[in-house]
Formats: C-alpha cells, structure tokens, sequence
C-alpha cells in the first residue's frame, strides 16, 4: 500500500511551511525515520522523516512551495509496488482530513529541529522490546531518567551501555563518580593561542552552511531589507537592580537565582503593556495586529547559529519562574532538544549580549515582530549625581523597531518606561 | 525440624489436620484404597476409614460439587483432582460455585473448601494432560489459588489452606513431590496465603517465580554467583492474592527482572507480575522485565521435545543474564 506524506504541524501555531529541499527524490530507497525534506517554519528549518519504509513515488509540491499542515507532499510506495498515475492522483486526492492529520502528528516528534538525521541501521524490533526512539532522541530507562533529573544531569551528556545505546542506572552511576568534564574558564580561554606556528597559513575553507545559517540568514537579511528599522538608544543606572538581584539571590535556591536578563524581560514585558504598538505584527496592508499576550523571545546563542526561546507571559509572571524557564529553554537549545514551544509565540525579542563586555549594538528584528532590544552590558562609568561626578553601574541598551508599526516619540517613551521599570526594580515585584 | 519431601511435608499436613480438625474430610479418585495416584494419601485410608478417606467414581464435577455441597453445611472437605487438567470438566463448580457463593449469598455462607489438583508437565503424559493452566484459575476473584515450591511451605500453606474459611486451590507440581526439604515438625506450623517470601537474597536481579520454577530459579541463582551475580529469588506462593510487595521492594534495589512461571507466557502469570511491576515501580525499571515460561504450543510427548518446549533452569539463568545487558 503506498502511503502519503504529510506537511507536519510543528507546534500549536504552525498552520503552514515551506518546503525548502527534497532530501530524496523520486526512485530513492527510504527506510522508516530517514529524513526526506527539510521544511521551514517562521521559527527554524526542520527535517521530515518518514513515517514508512519503501520507495519514494511521487513528490507532490516543488522546493520553495508553502503549504498548510497536513496537505500531501510525497507518496512512499513499498518496494515492488508501482501505482499508477490515477492511483497516485486519487490517494493525494481523497486523503486529507482526519487520516492525514493522524499521520502528520505522527511524525511530529521524530522531526526534532536540529537533530541530525540519523543514518544508524536499526535492527528489527524484538518480539519483547518495541522500537521507540523516545522524545529527544536519547534512550534511557526510566530509572536511568529519574536518576539524571535527580543530579540534574542532562541524558544528551551521557552515553549508553544498554542496547542501542540506551542509557542504564550503571552509566549514570559511572558519570557522577567520574563528576562533570572541567569547565574552561574565562581566562584560561582567553590567554589559549592558535595552535600553528608563524609562517603557516592555513588554506581557504568552504564549509557548508547548517540549515540553521540558511534559516537565519534568510529571515535576516528579509527583516532587514523589508523591515524599515530606526534605532533609539539609552543608558539604564542599574546600580539598584544589580543590589536587589544580589539581595534576592541569596534567598533563592542555586536552581532559581535570577540573572540581570531575567529583570530585562520582566522590566520589557511590563512597558510592552503599556505601549502595545511594539508588541504587534503587520497583520496585512491595512491592519496591525496587537497581540493580547505579551511573550518576550531571548536570543541563545547554540552551535552554528541561535534560536530564539520564549518566555510566555511573561508580565503575569513571577521573576523566579521567568528566570527558572528561560533557564531550562536555554539549557535545552543548547544541548539542541528544543522543544517546538520553547521557541514559538514570541511577540517581541530580546538580544542581550552583556556576557560579552559589549558597550552597546543594535539587533535586526525577528520577523514579523515589531521590535527587538539589544542589551549590553552593566558597567561601572563615572556619571553624574546631583552635580557631583561618581561612580555608577550603567548599562546601555537599544531598541530596534519597525516604523510601520511605530514611530521614534512612541518608542523613546517606552524606553523611559523601561528605565521606570530598570532603575527602580522593586516595580518588577509588584 | 526433618529433611523430608515434598510429598511427605503435604501427607504430613493432611495426616495433622486431620487429626485435629474431625470436620477435614478427603475425597477423590484412588484416594482410598489405593492410597492416592501419587501416594500422598498412603494409610490413610485404614487410619481414618471409609467416612473420612472417599474414593469417588470418575467424575469431577460430583467431587468437587459434592464437597462444596459439604463445606456449606459445616464441613471443611479437601477434594483431590488427579490432575489440574480434570479441573476443566468441573469449571462450572469451581468458578461459578466455588468462587462466587460466599459472595451471592451475601455472607450466609462460608465455603472452607481445598481443591488439590497435580499441575505441571515433563513426565510424558502428552498434551491433554500436561498442562500448567494455573493462571486460569488465578483469574476469578473469590478463588485463593496456591502453589508451592519448597516442602516446607507446601506443608504450611496446605494446613492454612484447609483452616481457611474460603475456597482454595492448592495446586502441587508432580516433579516436586521428590524434592527434599527441611520441614518443621511443629503441627501449628502454618503459612499465610497470599504473602509471597524471598527465598534467596541478592541485590543484582530479581526473579519472580512459583511452584517448580522456585527450584529451577534457585539453582539458576547459583550459577549466575559463580559469575558474580546475585539474583534475589521470590516465590510468589499464592497467584491470588497476588502479594507483589516483596516483588517491589526487591525490585527497587534490583531495577531489573525475570519472572518464571512453566506455563504459557501469553496471559500468564509473568504478564500479569510484570505489568504491576511497571505499574509500581515505573521509575525504578532499567531494563525490560524478561518472562521465561513454557513454549507456545500443546506439551509433545515426545521426551526430547517435551524437554525442549519446557522453561529450564538456563533459561532462567540467560534471561537474568539478558535483563542485566551482560
């Protein structure tokens, strides 16, 4: 029986998505869980297995084709079988609806942004133990599981001795008495020198570009060029957010102590609501759509590119539970088990590159977003107070906003609002 | 305390209980005069007499009908099946009557009723009369289903089997009856139903077992230390009530299982175990739990085929070996 291919839905938002490339073509061998194109939603590229073994018939839209969820893009035939062209018709005809909905959310978790695609012959299921490649991609016991949240471990960190690489209680236990690999400190990278000698010039590369870059790269350089974007910059005195985060932390377990960006989206989160127009899209040529949450994206920085994870909600929020989110989001982008609502229904996005003793930088907008704040970092300047010279902890940041949607009178008021929030964080606890 | 079999640790048990209780009352095919198709009954017959020792035509469901009849006006009957394999011609008496009386008749009624009954295969008595279906019976609430795998539990269990006010089948495995014991003397020593027993510590695997295959775990127990594994060995004892207690308090520490039972796997015993231990103790499961049981086809007679469809000691010990991924 040839069996058809669905667009899948890729999170509770996603109504439609681009085919980008045809990994296999039509003729190719394809095994159950090979991946057969790649697609592209407004959040990443992501890779599409199949959900059958056998060979691949017909691919029923071209590269570049939008399409809604669930709409037929391939048929798989098994080996030998060959449909003919009404055959194909009517099964991309007459299917749709709940059947290929069923199949769409069944290659919902295989089709892990990130994942590379995985090549590993699989030996067939025994009659004991079904073939499940679990959610993230990592086998593991369930004891093995509990174990690693127990020590806050992450799986992806471990490898496994069990079948198929499952992970058991015995490499759990192998990993804590070995302990975590040293962390490289700051300095230690700092003072490191390129390992070749003068007089060695390496030769050129050309490397291929990730999905990832590509994905970036397109959604860049189209808000850039289409987005009109005007910059407002301002310095926030963050002497007192600074001492109430120290004062806060030290009554907050290690899990949840609040980092300076956790008050950054709060403080952003609660002037968005006073200034809707920035938390808004370009709904078509004559509407802009407001939006009712306000849901604060933060840009981290993960291997090749960034992602941007979402902090619903996040002026209802308490700053710890901000914090505890944004903490677990990032954790998962970086060890690349995002999951699809970690990164989706952002609404306005913050940059923040205060790590990196940025003095200050100006961010392109994340489509179709409305603005985008570029954080630098806090650092001790001489300022002035009451006509004498001190010092002072200061931190600069700008915003980048849409002109469509905004004009510079409406977005400087919101930046003041934000030094409101910034320069007297107490607000932020209210 | 004597090292006796399990055959005399079960006569032993019926000679006391006798004895003491004027109510128990034995009745079946060749229990009398004949002293029993496997000698459990011997001299029974000519200590107690005819009233209390009855040899019964060939007809199950008048055995077990007859003694439930009995054990509802007051006396506490033990009818002898020749084999488990009979119990199906008197299904009705003992999971629609049985089982159910007590419960219908809203208490009126108790029902202090044994039904032993030989289970088990391996002695060439071909298809239809080589069968562990004790899982079967294991299934109908209202039903307490025994099954030993020592002597001294045997001995324990039935003379608890007997005091006890609700219907009970004490199934025996034929293959045991030679197997040898240490066996209290003491004719209060009694066993509860429904509690399963460790019997064999280790903290490196957890096998699940009843009846004969407590023997054949233990030995596999033994071969699996000489490579320097620990298998716990629990006997479940009683299928209903099931006691998974000491199941899941071994498997804790274990996080690993084989159950073993001689019957068929599908539906058997060890779906049964190993699905509660999925159920109660998800988070401590590091492996898929192994069942190790009889293969999925009618018993050959045939020796060496038998011997082969048969679960086996090896068995045991490769499924311990497997679940620890060694």
């Amino acid at each position: 029986m040839a069996e058809l291919i669905t667009m899948p839905k890729l999170g509770f938002d996603m109504a439609e998505g681009t085919l980008v490339r045809w990994v296999k073509v039509v003729g190719d061998e394809v095994n159950k869980g090979d991946v057969i194109a790649e697609i592209e939603t407004d959040k990443a590229t992501v890779e599409v297995e199949s959900s059958v073994s056998g060979v691949m018939v017909k691919l029923v839209v071209d590269e570049g084709t939008t399409l809604p969820v669930n709409a037929p893009i391939a048929v798989v035939a098994q080996k030998g079988e060959e449909p003919s062209e009404e055959e194909l018709k009517a099964l991309v005809g007459e299917e749709g609806g709940e059947k290929s909905k069923k199949k769409a959310k069944k290659e919902e978790k295989p089709a892990k942004k990130g994942q590379e695609s995985k090549k590993e012959e699989e030996p067939e299921a025994k009659e004991e133990e079904a073939d499940i490649t679990p959610a993230g991609g990592v086998r593991s016991s369930p004891l093995a599981r509990r174990m690693a949240e127990d020590h806050d471990i992450p799986l992806q960190k471990i490898d496994g001795s069990g079948p198929r690489g499952r992970i058991v209680k015995k490499d759990i236990e192998e990993f804590l008495e070995k302990g975590p690999e040293p962390e490289v400190s700051k300095s230690e990278r700092q003072v490191s020198l390129p390992a070749f000698a003068m007089g060695e010039i390496p030769e050129d590369q050309v490397v291929e570009m990730s999905r990832l870059r590509q994905a970036i790269g397109r959604r860049m350089q189209d808000s850039n060029q289409n987005f009109p974007h005007f910059y407002i910059t301002r310095a926030f005195k963050t002497g007192a957010l600074l001492k109430l985060r120290k004062e806060l932390n030290e009554l907050l377990p290690e899990e949840d102590k609040l980092s300076v960006n956790d008050f950054i989206i709060k403080a952003v989160a609660l002037a968005l609501r006073q200034y809707p127009n920035l938390n808004a899209v370009i709904e078509d040529e004559k509407h802009i759509r407001r939006f009712g949450h306000v849901n604060i994206g933060v840009a981290v920085a993960v291997e090749g590119g960034l992602l941007t994870i979402v902090s619903k909600d996040a002026d209802q929020k308490p700053l710890r539970l901000i914090a505890r989110e944004i903490r677990e989001m990032a954790g998962r982008a970086r060890d690349g088990k995002v999951k699809n609502e970690d990164i989706e229904g952002s609404t306005f996005s913050i940059s923040n590159l205060g790590m990196f003793g940025v003095d200050n930088f100006a961010a392109i907008i994340n489509p179709p977003e409305a603005g985008i704040l570029a954080v630098s970092t806090a650092q001790d300047v001489p300022m002035v107070v009451n006509g004498e010279v001190v010092v002072g902890s200061q931190m600069k940041a700008t915003l980048s906003a849409d002109h469509r949607v905004t004009d510079g009178a409406e977005a400087a008021e919101f930046m003041r609002v934000l030094a409101d929030y910034l320069e007297e964080p107490k607000r932020l606890l209210l | 305390m004597a090292r006796i079999t399990m055959r005399e640790a079960i006569s032993n048990a019926l000679w006391e209980e006798m004895e003491r209780d004027e109510r128990v009352f034995i009745q079946g095919e060749e229990v009398g005069v004949w002293g029993g198709t496997y000698a459990v009954t011997k001299g029974f017959y000519d200590h107690f007499g005819e009233k209390r020792v009855r040899d019964t035509p060939i007809a199950e469901t008048a055995i077990v009908g007859s003694a439930i009849g009995a054990a509802m006006t007051g006396m506490r009957p033990v009818a002898e099946l020749m084999t488990i394999n009979f119990a199906f011609v008197a299904m009705d008496h003992i999971v629609n009557e049985a089982a159910k009386l007590r419960y219908m008749f809203g208490g009126q009624f108790t029902l202090p009723l044994v039904i032993r009954a030989v289970s088990g295969g391996g002695r060439q008595l071909a298809a239809t009369h080589s069968q562990t279906p004790d899982a079967i019976f294991a299934h109908f609430p209202g039903l307490v289903v025994v099954s030993p795998g020592t002597p001294a539990d045997a001995k324990g269990l039935l003379k608890s089997a007997i005091r006890s006010d609700d219907p009970v089948l004490f199934i025996e495995n034929a293959t045991l009856y030679q197997t040898r014991g240490e066996v209290p003397d003491d004719p209060e020593h009694l066993e509860p139903l429904g509690k399963s027993k460790v019997q064999r510590e280790g903290d490196d695997v957890t096998i699940v077992a009843y009846s004969k295959m407590v023997q054949s775990a233990l030995k596999a127990a033994d071969m699996l230390s000489e490579d320097g594994i620990e298998a716990e060995v629990v006997d479940l004892r009683s299928l209903r009530p099931l006691d998974m207690d000491p199941v899941i308090e071994s498997f804790k520490r274990t996080n690993r299982a084989v159950i073993a039972e001689e019957g068929w796997r599908s539906y058997g015993v060890g779906s049964e175990v190993s699905s509660r231990i999925y159920e109660l103790a998800f988070d401590y499961v590091d492996a898929p739990v192994k069942r190790v049981a009889q293969a999925e086809v009618p018993l050959p007679y045939n020796s060496e085929l038998e011997q082969l469809a048969l679960p086996k000691t090896e068995d045991i010990y490769r499924a311990a070996k497997e679940v620890l991924y060694g």
